[in-house]
């Protein structure tokens, strides 16, 4: 009697990629909530139209490619793609910007490697700083979170704004991380009394400390599913935290402002448990990945304080993707029975 | 009870265990099958040697095969019946191969063989233990099949402190090892207890069991009570079972990688072996059963049966109502490392610990892989911290080297990277693939080593002859030396005759060097005349100092080749003195009997050194009275045109000389140089390939065919014929190619040659005829221009070293032994070729 032939394990743990995939963009979903109660409908709109044109693109890329075009679909690395895309950009930034953002993560950064898992960058942050380079007028306009007295636009002025590229001068306003670099005469208490953004939040700024709150939450929901480890984005916040202690210099015109404004700001919890973690453009190794996030906190700071842009993550992401490489030759596990951890350096007489 | 610490490994998987199916019901017996298949490899290490015949009758326990030396075990029969086959038939192993199986067909009748039961199996010596481990076939029952024997008899080097009886049993749906504990503890106990003493009672005897078995181990416990054995639980997680694993659970050290837990002072033995081996000892009984786990949903009844080896599988299956439609595939082993049966016929063996029969629900076929994300769950899950994707990626680019870096061969193949993976790829079948291209590439590594060490020996025994053969031909030169003095004194003994002898003896060579000499002399003299020559008025003081080097560097070498001509023909100079005159008429009068071409050489020199003379005149009347100079230089080319004609006429006397030599040397002094010529004839007798004995031989034949040539010529010129052209020709090319070989044989071995050839009759007349042609061109010369005489040197030395290379060549590629001679008679050509060059240049 002939049997089937298939080699050992026989057995497999049911969490697949799609389902890791999916688990993701479930964990997203908090800060998207967030986001869109304090700064309006721009946000979902964004993740609705990079994800569906993130989608797009991988169909077509498949395509072109001769793929089985659902198997690829069903992964939902595209689906991701375009979440974290839509959750970075600018909140009624116009729909051409969006789109371009996809077709630059998905066919540049993403398919012209050879899709999932051959991309050595993030595909969202290459997206990014592509549209932050090419764009910065559009890219450096964010809304006014609700608090602040302002208001958001409604569904139609959104859709205007969106597709018909009405002037958004009325619905902005400068973000924390703006207000503290260009800061240069107040103390920083003063700055927070001041300014209406700081003014209006609980501890860093109104609608970005909340934001910041719910992806912590969303990581954390991942890091309980093992979705990922701990690594490195508690690398990544540690080293965030140490340089921002390092330089808060106890909040005089000058400073950088304090740990937990760091922490709270801007892409900090977005980068350390959505983009930070994207296994295929990290670094491998348990210890490699600890030099890995904590060298991107490092960066994310220089990047904030002392560099052009208020924020760094896809900067400091895509630098270390750059990096990742050669971490990974340097930081090799020590395997059992031998006495201390190989290099990937090393040569073998064959 | 003692308390031990546990340690935890690095990664690890739980996935599910499903151990109740199969323990359900208590341990069963199926009948003996009416035909049992008998693998001769059972275990790791040499296959056993069939020693039984077809159709003979075996008992119980009898012995079919044999251990195939140490690292071997032996195959018993499981009960009585006949030798049906020995054949080549499907076994267990994951290539689904074929393998030597002895095939018995059973009586029913299970007769047995006396066993020799040892009541005092504790008391028995240590060397009688380990044989009856042997005898009895035992191999490691867990999995792999280690020969026990092997295990427990470590190398005296190896002390050990620990030994540990794995109960762990970590893969899902196992319970072979589980039943074994519950139903005989005391068994796993007693063997505990041998192999302890065996091993000379370590610090530490450990039975480790996981713990999802608190029925085994609250048995074993029981069993073990009152003993020094430590029954120890540990948390279940896969792979803890495996033996690298369990050892760093029970006692926190790491087997160094790629060696044997007995270099850390550690041996570990299964359960079912070490009840095994207790039952072989205490009763005698042979390895011919085993406990083996039936489960999985395609199964009407899932438990633990114990079953004879060689027991066909579906004969088992059938016993339990194996639903073959249900089933996705059938496994024998555990889901996590077992390995998929291509059919039923496969028997139980002695590793069998399980047959898995699951419905496709249970274990559904796999997913198509996706591509790696890099996630690094493998790398979590891995036991041995290895980096699972990095190994994955290197295997599909078949970087051999970035996988041994990444410590490849550490990886147990336990399948939790794979089992984890979210991707669903095959992560242990690639690290197995790119293993096995290792394995090949070492051994073809090895291979090509091997016969690069071999030609380079060859090289080295090459060159060995080599030197041996120089050595015989060194001694071989010398022998001929000797033979010739012998000669030499033998014509001191005789001088009347040996006047005769020696004077056609050392003609042709002292006549060649002369000729030589005199050729030296002359281009000397030459180059001094050239140089002599007035300048111009408007010649520089610079040109004017060139002029004065040149004319010391060329009377230099006059003199030097005078003096070197002086020094070979002593009889003819040394006395002499500076006055080359009144030695010339010393000379004359001492020597009445002085054959005419040495009264004209002796003439010649005289010539020269009044040549000198003039020539010095000349050139002091021209810096002092110029008026002088003209008469002088016409003194001086006069003396030039003597020397010339006295030479020629030397030339001309040379050939008749060396005629008569022959003949001298072998009609009247015949009876003295015998002794020397057998002598000689002795010695080349031994030069049994010497090439230029070849160059020797063929130099004759070529003479034969010349004299042919010549003589088919001449009669086809008398005749008319119009082929006589054709003839002449092939003369002429027979005669190039006779000279181009002697001088290939002056070259080849000059001084052998110019010893030789005067005793040689068959080459003398070769060599005679090459000091004519010398004698020839040396005449010709002397009339001609230094830049003609270098001329035609360079184009000769051209030829020749065109022929030189040709040869080379040929030699190279027959890998002549002689290679090296060739080389420098090619090397010094180009030298002296080049220098003939220069010295062209200079003139030109």
């Amino acid at each position: 009697m002939a049997l089937t032939r298939i080699t050992s394990p026989h057995t497999h743990r049911a969490l697949g990629t799609g389902a890791v995939m999916r688990n993701v963009v479930l964990a997203t979903l908090p800060g998207l909530a967030v986001l869109t109660y304090f700064f309006g409908l721009g946000t979902l709109h964004n993740v609705l139209l990079a994800s569906a044109a993130a989608l797009g693109f991988e169909a077509a890329v498949m395509k072109l490619r001769s793929r089985p075009v659902w198997f690829y679909l069903r992964d939902c690395s595209a689906l991701v793609t375009g979440v974290l895309l839509g959750l970075a950009l600018p909140p009624y930034c116009p729909w051409w910007l969006v789109v371009l953002g996809s077709a630059v993560a998905i066919i540049l950064a993403k398919q012209l490697y050879g899709g999932m898992g051959f991309n050595p960058f993030n595909p969202a942050m290459v997206a990014y700083v592509v549209l932050l380079i090419s764009f910065p007028l559009q890219m450096s306009q964010w809304a006014a979170p609700q608090d602040i007295g302002g208001q958001t636009p409604g569904v139609i002025e959104a859709l205007k704004l969106i597709w018909l590229g009405s002037p958004i001068d009325g619905y902005t306003a400068a973000t924390p991380l703006d207000t503290v670099k260009q800061n240069s005469s107040l103390m920083l208490d003063a700055l927070y009394l001041q300014d209406p953004v700081l003014s209006a939040g609980q501890f860093v700024g109104a609608g970005w400390e909340w934001a910041n709150v719910a992806f912590l939450l969303g990581g954390l929901y991942l890091l309980y599913r093992r979705i990922f480890t701990w690594h490195a984005p508690a690398a990544m916040l540690a080293s965030l935290s140490l340089m921002a202690f390092l330089f808060y210099d106890g909040g005089s015109s000058q400073s950088g402002g304090s740990v937990l404004f760091h922490l709270f700001s801007g892409a900090t919890m977005l980068g350390a448990f959505f983009i930070v973690t994207d296994p295929v453009s990290s670094a491998v190794s348990t210890r490699g990945r600890l030099i890995y996030g904590a060298a991107i906190g490092v960066l994310v700071y220089v990047i904030r304080i002392w560099g052009n842009y208020p924020d760094g993550v896809a900067f400091a992401v895509l630098l270390l993707n750059f990096a990742a490489p050669f971490i990974d030759y340097y930081t090799l596990p020590r395997t059992y029975g031998h006495k201390k951890s190989e290099r990937a350096t090393r040569k073998v007489d064959q | 009870m003692e308390l031990i610490k546990v340690w935890d490994i690095p990664g690890g998987v739980h996935p599910p265990e499903n151990k109740h199916q199969s323990m359900a019901e208590p341990l069963g017996y199926i009948d003996i099958p009416p035909q049992l298949i008998l693998p001769v490899s059972q275990h790791i290490g040499a296959p056993a040697k069939p020693i039984v015949s077809v159709g003979q009758k075996v008992l119980g326990g009898e012995v079919v095969a044999e251990a195939d030396g140490v690292f071997s075990a032996n195959v018993h029969a499981p009960t009585s019946g006949t030798i049906a086959a020995i054949v080549e038939h499907l076994v267990p192993h994951p290539s689904g191969m074929r393998d030597t199986c002895v095939i018995i067909d059973t009586d029913g009748k299970d007769e047995w063989v006396a066993l020799s039961p040892w009541e005092d199996f504790a008391e028995r010596d240590h060397d009688d233990i380990i044989k009856r481990i042997r005898d009895c076939g035992i191999a490691g029952l867990g999995g792999a099949g280690f020969p026990s024997a092997v295990k427990l008899n470590p190398r005296a080097n190896h002390t050990i402190d620990t030994l540990i009886i794995n109960g762990t049993e970590c893969e899902p749906y196992i319970t072979a090892d589980d039943m074994l504990m519950r139903e005989r503890a005391e068994d796993i106990v007693a063997g505990t207890q041998i192999l302890a003493r065996l091993l000379h009672n370590p610090a530490k005897v450990i039975i480790g069991i996981e713990d999802n078995k608190p029925e085994a181990i609250e048995r074993v416990r029981k069993a073990a009570e009152g003993t020094d054995i430590l029954v120890v639980s540990f948390p279940t997680k896969y792979p803890s079972g495996g033996e690298k694993q369990l050892i760093q659970i029970l006692t926190g050290r790491e087997v160094p990688s790629g060696q044997i837990p007995a270099t850390i002072g550690v041996v570990c033995q299964n359960v079912g072996t070490t009840a095994a081996i207790y039952r072989a000892l205490r009763y005698g009984e042979p390895l011919v059963k085993r406990i083996t786990t039936v489960v999985g949903e395609a199964l009407e009844q899932q438990r633990n049966i114990e079953v004879l080896l060689g027991t066909p599988v579906h004969y088992v299956l059938d016993k339990h109502g194996f639903n073959d439609k249900k089933a996705s595939r059938l496994v024998m082993g555990g889901p996590m490392m077992g390995f998929a049966l291509p059919d039923t016929s496969v028997p139980v063996v002695k590793t069998t610990n399980c047959l898995l029969a699951p419905s496709k629900k249970e274990l559904p076929p796999p997913e198509p892989a996706m591509a790696c994300i890099r996630c690094g769950m493998c790398a979590e899950a891995c036991p041995a911290e290895l980096l699972p994707q990095q190994l994955f990626w290197y295997a599909q680019a078949e970087d051999l080297e970035k996988l041994e870096t990444h410590n490849l061969f550490d990886c147990i193949e336990c399948g939790a990277c794979s089992y984890v993976c979210p991707s669903h790829i095959p992560l242990v079948q690639y690290y197995r693939a790119a293993k096995g291209e290792i394995r090949q590439h070492r051994i073809d590594k090895e291979k090509s080593d091997r016969s690069r060490r071999r030609f380079e020996f060859r090289q080295e025994r090459i060159a060995k002859e080599e030197a041996e053969k120089e050595a015989k031909r060194l001694a071989r030169k010398k022998a001929a030396e000797e033979a010739k003095k012998k000669l030499a004194e033998q014509k001191a003994a005789a001088p009347a005759e040996a006047s005769a002898a020696q004077a056609p003896a050392s003609a042709v060579d002292a006549d060649k060097q002369k000729a030589k000499l005199e050729r030296l002399l002359a281009s000397a003299q030459e180059s001094l005349k050239k140089a002599r020559e007035p300048l111009a008025d408007d010649a520089t003081d610079e040109q004017r100092e060139k002029q004065a080097a040149r004319i010391k560097q060329a009377e230099l070498k006059v003199s030097e080749a005078q003096k070197k001509l002086n020094e070979s023909h002593p009889g003819e100079g040394t006395s002499a003195g500076n006055d080359p005159v009144a030695a010339a008429i010393e000379r004359a009068k001492a020597k009445q009997t002085m054959d005419p071409a040495d009264k004209l050489r002796a003439s010649i020199e005289s010539l020269q050194k009044r040549l000198e003379k003039a020539e010095q005149k000349a050139a002091d009347a021209e810096r002092d009275k110029p008026d002088m100079a003209d008469a002088l230089k016409q003194g001086a080319i006069k003396l030039q045109e003597k020397i010339a004609a006295a030479k020629q006429e030397l030339a001309d006397l040379a050939p008749p000389k060396s005629a008569p030599s022959q003949s001298h040397s072998e009609k009247p002094v015949s009876a003295s140089t015998d002794a020397a010529q057998a002598a000689i004839e002795r010695a080349k007798a031994k030069m049994s390939m010497a090439p230029d004995e070849k160059l020797r031989s063929s130099l004759e034949s070529l003479y034969k065919r010349l004299e042919k040539a010549e003589q088919k010529a001449a009669t086809a010129q008398q005749e008319g014929s119009d082929k006589a052209e054709a003839l002449q020709q092939g003369v002429d090319k027979l005669k190039e190619k006779i000279t181009s070989t002697q001088k290939e044989l002056a070259e080849l071995t000059p001084t052998t040659v110019a010893e030789e050839t005067p005793q040689d009759p068959a080459t003398s007349d070769a060599a005679s005829l090459a000091i004519e042609k010398a004698k020839a061109k040396a005449a010709a010369m002397a009339t001609m221009s230094v830049a003609d005489k270098l001329r035609n040197q360079v184009d000769s030395l051209e030829a020749r070293l065109e022929k030189a290379r040709s040869k080379l060549a040929q030699a190279e590629q027959d890998n002549d032994d002689n290679l090296d001679a060739f080389k420098t008679g090619v090397s010094k050509l180009e030298d002296k070729l080049a220098a003939t060059r220069e010295q062209l240049a200079e003139h030109e």
